[in-house]
């Protein structure tokens, strides 16, 4: 049995904005494990951030979370106090942005900045500090730290600073790492060295990661489970096998199908027709339904139940309920797990 | 085969950081695009793909090299009319919709700005005619002509982009990262719409992007730059399915896929300039299978050969 690190119960949160309320998180529930890497995927605005935003206490002050809990060792975290909640953030769970440039400090010198994360969370003296900073600043895989840590973040190429955001979150050896879209701003090749460096400390350390990105290459690469999300809710949630070879919810499909990776020249891209809903007036039932071919009447008028396929997966849609007529995935997107399936059985054989 | 629409010649685009030091954004570069493909230009960030970009349309004076559109010159020194030729028949579309539209010009003024620059409408009415067709091609409502940049989706703004690009009738469209800003879900609908529009108007595309997948899907042929140079160029199935030089395969060996299996055992592999002696045997572009060059000189381009056959 898996051991649970953090568990999200029923989250829901809304802003309050000049237009109404933007129901941003609706009833998200999901378990973290010990030292696995879960990543959310969906779109722009579907949420995810918020969600992160909620575990880290960061939400911004026109936020009013309406129900659920956080759960972390027992504590629901939506409960604490701004002051109870400082002795976790940075030290038991920590995060790392899409930007570095905003969660670093430009005025600063990157030793500085590593240190203060020690000396205030876990009362280092300066040189105790320091020690451990040249420590980190090579651990993340950059060279000549001692010349480093007196550097400002200006000197640092996109991927480096990013390196430091990763090395000062790991400071104080957190429990849960979030990483929200960490590797977007880089290119391939940067990406690809920061994945691993995630992955390396990781094992290292052993932290539980929750891993955002819109970036289905990235999430296979990475990831343990992913959570899909559409519209401020978690429309399927499984292992990473499960989702890809396996999709149940028709935005999943979707998702999947408009990959370019395998596609033929000159056919087509499976397109998702239409644009994301508005968070102010959520469509009813089914929010995808609107965007869907595989609607039925029920999607327009009933939220969908998470439905159980098997121990790890799960999915919000109609159609896995029993009386649901059987319906077919898009056929480009079962070809395709169709040649991945054939491919993998063929490479246990040799 | 057909024609060759734009010729780049040892193209130089270098910058002067200050008085002693440049860089040397686009270094000795040249390449054809034939009439009505699509030519992908993929490398990593700085690698100098807009700078080419730019460099074609003119926005930069070049250092060094030539540019020839249709056979005729389009580089240095031009003509009032040549230059305006030009500007009408060669096109950019950018990375960020929301950046190059002006926030305070409604969508009509916005799209007819090419109408208007080059005097390609007599009346109001053909101008308003010629918006609402273009608006039309590209999936939008005339009924959108009267709104505000601010009141469309990422998506919506992206067409807007495209439209604005195309009211001049260009021949060729330079898309800079046109979708890399877009969410998974729009993206594929902006490139679909990009493939008709090329098949309906004839276009040639100069595709830059930073997502390999995508140029794949899209190219006929691919150019991959590493620090200002061309290092390989190859048609998109040839370049994917035998990419030679070192950094294409270290640019390749990062791509994520789709698919966790294969993902969790996929290696990795640096690219290490300091494997290349050019101290004297000096390297230029060789063609090592028909349409297939690399940048290597003669003791690499044996290898290579070796390595192939
Ligand atoms: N401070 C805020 N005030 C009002 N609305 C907000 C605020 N923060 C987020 N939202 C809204 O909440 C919804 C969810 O936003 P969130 O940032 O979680 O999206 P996301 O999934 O992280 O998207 P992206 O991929 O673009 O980062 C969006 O509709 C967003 O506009
Ligand atoms: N106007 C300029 N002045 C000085 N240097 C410049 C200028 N434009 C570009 N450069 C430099 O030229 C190099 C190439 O930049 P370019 O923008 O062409 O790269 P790119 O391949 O398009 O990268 P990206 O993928 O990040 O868009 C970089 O080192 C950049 O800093
Ligand atoms: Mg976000
Ligand atoms: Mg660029």
């Amino acid at each position: 049995m898996k051991e649970t690190v953090l568990s999200v119960k029923n989250l829901t949160v809304s802003f309050k904005t000049h237009g109404g309320m933007v129901q941003a998180v609706r009833d998200v529930s999901f378990d973290l494990y010990q030292g696995e890497t879960l990543a959310i995927v969906g779109e722009s605005g579907s949420g995810k951030s918020v969600t992160s935003k909620s575990i880290m206490g960061l939400l911004s002050p026109n936020a009013v979370i309406e129900k659920g809990e956080i759960l972390y060792n027992g504590t629901n975290l939506l409960k604490l106090s701004e002051n109870d909640f400082s002795k976790y953030r940075g030290a038991d769970i920590a995060m790392v942005f899409q930007d570095p440039m905003t969660s670093l400090n430009p005025v600063m010198t990157i030793g500085d900045q590593i240190s203060e994360s020690l000396i205030n969370n876990l009362k280092y003296t300066k040189e105790q500090a320091k020690a451990r900073s040249l420590e980190l600043i090579s651990l993340v895989g950059i060279d000549s730290p001692e010349k480093r840590f007196k550097q400002y973040p200006h000197q640092f190429s996109g991927g480096m600073r990013q390196r430091i955001v990763i090395a000062i979150a790991l400071s104080c050896n957190p429990k849960i790492l979030i990483c929200d879209e960490p590797t977007t701003a880089l290119d391939v090749t940067t990406q690809a060295q920061i994945l691993e460096l995630i992955k390396d400390l990781q094992q290292h350390f052993g932290v539980s990661v929750i891993f955002i990105t819109h970036d289905l290459g990235v999430v296979a690469n990475m990831s343990d489970r992913v959570g899909v999300m559409y519209a401020g809710k978690i429309v399927e949630i499984g292992t990473v096998e499960d989702v890809y070879y396996d999709p149940r919810h028709p935005y999943t499909w979707g998702l999947l199908a408009s990959i370019p990776a395998f596609q033929a020249k000159g056919v087509e891209l499976y397109a998702i027709p239409g644009a994301p809903p508005q968070m102010i007036n959520p469509p009813k039932g089914d929010a995808f339904s609107l965007r869907s071919d595989w609607s039925m009447k029920v999607d327009f008028v009933h939220q969908p139940p998470m439905f159980k396929i098997s121990e790890t997966h799960s999915a919000a849609t109609w159609l896995l309920h029993p009386n649901a007529p059987k319906v077919d995935r898009p056929a480009q997107l079962q070809e395709r797990i169709n040649v991945l399936m054939r491919m993998h059985e063929g490479g246990k054989n040799e | 085969m057909s024609n060759v629409l734009l010729k780049v010649e040892h193209l130089k685009q270098y910058f002067k950081l200050d008085r002693k030091s440049k860089v040397k954004a686009v270094d000795d570069v040249s390449f054809d695009i034939y009439e009505g493909e699509t030519f992908g230009l993929v490398g990593e960030s700085g690698s100098g793909k807009t700078t080419i970009g730019r460099s074609i349309i003119r926005l930069y004076d070049i250092t060094g090299g030539n540019v020839t559109f249709e056979g005729k010159q389009a580089s240095g020194k031009l003509k009032k009319e040549e230059r305006a030729s030009i500007a009408r028949n060669m096109q950019m579309i950018f990375q960020d919709p929301m950046a190059c539209l002006n926030p305070r010009m409604n969508i009509r003024d916005i799209v007819a700005e090419g109408i208007d620059i080059h005097k390609l409408a007599k009346t109001k009415e053909e101008r308003d005619e010629m918006v609402y067709a273009i608006l039309a091609k590209v999936g939008l409502a005339r009924e959108h002509a009267g709104r505000y940049p601010h009141e469309f989706s990422g998506g919506q703004r992206q067409r807007i982009g495209i439209a604005r690009a195309l009211i001049t009738n260009p021949k060729l469209v330079i898309c800079d990262e046109p979708i890399s800003a877009l969410d998974v879900s729009i993206q594929s609908q902006v490139v679909n719409l990009l493939k008709k529009l090329q098949k309906e108007l004839g276009l040639t595309y100069l595709f830059i992007a930073h997502d390999l997948s995508m140029v794949r899907y899209i190219s006929d042929r691919i150019a991959v730059m590493h620090k200002g140079k061309i290092v390989e160029l190859a048609d998109a199935e040839e370049l994917y399915n035998n990419p030679l030089h070192p950094y294409t395969r270290s640019l390749m060996s990062a791509i994520p896929t789709p698919d966790p299996k294969s993902e969790k055992q996929r290696a990795r592999f640096a690219y290490d300039p300091s494997q290349h002696d050019y101290t004297t045997d000096e390297p230029k572009m060789r063609e090592i299978r028909p349409k297939h060059f690399i940048y290597c000189n003669e003791k690499e381009f044996q290898a290579y050969q070796t390595e192939i056959a």
